[in-house]
């Protein structure tokens, strides 16, 4: 039994080794109309700050449609997409921004379905006494935003432009939870999040509401995947995240009607 | 090692020699795959931009200066390991190992309990004494040697069992007090062993990601070492990532290259 294992695990390697070039074809799907009986596996990759809502929602999904198991892979959108395009079994791909979405290649119409906004979280009780985001440009404080090249960073640089202030970041995230972790920790006074993460941190940080958010309101698209394995489950799927159902989940979160 | 135990090739069983160079080849190919995927026809231009050299230069100094902290600690702890008769010893080495196992990231949130700004410890040194060592350098080399040190004390403790303790006894024997004799009998007979464990420690320490990012934040010029700007860069230009690993990789190969030729060559 060990021998065999370890003989797959050799043969695992050896295929690694060899492979390099060779295209491989995904055995593309039989074309389907659009049946109602919606059965087997859908593998929903999802960005990672819908992790709390779509795990709710594909709960409710399963209940409703008996003898389908949904399967989550929750990251950042920028990881999904590549995942995606490098022939990840995707059928559903939920991204944080368009940009992200249209990155990938083989999908259906995307749409948009959520929108979220940055507000300024604070650990609770606001020891750095912060009180709103002219604060983001005192050197005095402990400040973490996320980095520019993530969505949460690239929308906080345009609430910055549109203020005309300089931030003084102690540190540069390299995505919001990681930026959420700081502020829940008590290690900064201050970071700029979406108000969906501090609804989901509420026991251990505050949220501060500014004007200017409007600024940079974060778009979220949906999609099928033209190569999805299993294309009804993924149709039923984004159609019951659009439904009413699906919005009363969302917004509870935090999350804003597009 | 001289030359009459190399030269065995011609007798290398099939068995063996196939799956050593499958091994390899498992090791080389990921490899392969940036060097062939790197942009050369802009990488001189991507190359000698402020931004890497910046984070290339932390990450050296951090590293080294990681390093230096985990031979400082993590030698006597070996010792104590493998001479000191502690009781409950393989439970303080399966401790020792920790980091190994910890998900680095996590690694990170513990440095984050125990050395924060309202952590264990760190509150303390926050209010007696000023420091704060989330967002510095310094705290990159916290978590840089939190994570690397295993590997040195495991290899430093592998070459004290190994050794033979009767030169020990005999030096003590000759009226040498313990200090005298680790110094003078034990270290130079575990040599090749604390090299090899440095450099171990040495790699982990520069190719760090978890725990830096999240013990010491991300920040140009203070904490953004090669692996932090990498993983960003992936996020927007995986060219320009590819570029980076690859000067990390070029320059980590050159120095342990060149440090165990010169190390364990002369040692031999």
């Amino acid at each position: 039994m060990f021998r065999r294992t370890a003989f797959a695990a050799l043969a695992a390697v050896a295929a690694l080794a060899l492979a390099g070039c060779g295209d491989d074809t995904p055995a593309s799907s039989s074309p389907s109309k659009s049946s109602p009986a919606v059965s087997g596996a859908v593998n929903v990759f999802a960005a990672a700050s819908l992790t709390g809502t779509f795990t709710q929602l594909g709960k409710d999904f399963e209940a409703a449609h008996p003898g389908v198991r949904v399967t989550f892979n929750f990251a950042g959108s920028s990881a999904l997409a590549k995942q995606i395009n490098s022939g990840a079994p995707a059928d559903v791909f939920a991204s944080a921004a368009p940009k992200n979405m249209d990155d990938v290649t083989d999908k259906g119409t995307p749409t948009n379905f959520v929108k979220n906004t940055l507000e300024i979280a604070v650990p609770k009780g606001n020891p750095g006494k912060i009180t709103g985001i002219k604060d983001f440009a005192d050197k005095n404080k402990k400040i973490a935003i996320c980095a520019a090249q993530v969505p949460c960073g690239a929308a906080a640089a345009k609430v910055f432009a549109a203020l005309g202030i300089t931030a003084q970041p102690d540190s540069l995230e390299q995505d919001v939870k990681a930026a959420l972790t700081k502020v829940s920790l008590g290690e900064v006074d201050a970071a700029l999040v979406y108000k969906t993460d501090v609804l989901s941190a509420k026991d251990k940080v505050e949220g501060i509401e500014f004007p200017e958010s409007s600024k940079a309101v974060n778009e979220y698209p949906i999609a099928t995947l033209t190569k999805a394995p299993n294309p009804d489950g993924a149709k039923a799927f984004v159609d019951y995240v659009l439904s009413d159902k699906g919005k009363a989940v969302l917004s509870a979160a935090g999350f804003d009607a597009p | 090692m001289t030359r009459r135990s190399r030269s065995t090739n011609g007798r290398l069983p099939l068995v063996l020699l196939l799956p050593a160079l499958l091994g390899l080849a498992f090791l080389l190919v990921p490899l392969v795959g940036l060097l062939i995927k790197a942009p050369w026809s802009t990488l001189p231009g991507r190359l000698f931009s402020a931004d890497v050299w910046q984070a290339l230069r932390l990450s050296l100094v951090c590293a080294t200066a990681a390093t230096a902290l985990c031979l400082l600690l993590g030698v006597p702890l070996a010792w104590l390991l493998a001479r000191g008769g502690l009781p409950g010893r393989s439970v303080i080495r399966a401790f020792v190992t920790v980091p190994l196992v910890l998900p680095p990231v996590v690694g990170g949130v513990a440095l984050l309990l125990v050395l924060g700004r309202r952590g264990l410890v760190g509150q303390h040194l926050d209010t007696w004494f000023g420091i704060s060592l989330p967002f510095t350098t310094a705290g990159v080399i916290v978590a840089e040697a939190f994570v690397a040190m295993p590997f040195l004390v495991i290899s430093v403790e592998g070459a004290l069992r190994a050794a033979d303790p009767r030169y020990e006894e005999a030096a003590a024997t000759l009226g040498a007090g313990r200090w005298l004799t680790f110094r003078r009998v034990t270290l130079p007979s575990i040599a090749p062993g604390v090299v090899a464990g440095t450099v171990l420690c040495w790699a982990r320490a520069l190719g760090e990601f978890g725990a830096t990012i999240t013990f010491a934040g991300n920040f140009p010029g203070r904490t953004t070492t090669m692996p932090l700007a990498v993983y960003l860069a992936l996020e927007t230009d995986p060219d320009v990532a590819v570029v980076l690993s690859l000067v990390l990789l070029l320059v980590s190969v050159v120095v342990l290259a060149s440090l165990r030729e010169r190390w364990i060559g002369g040692l031999r």
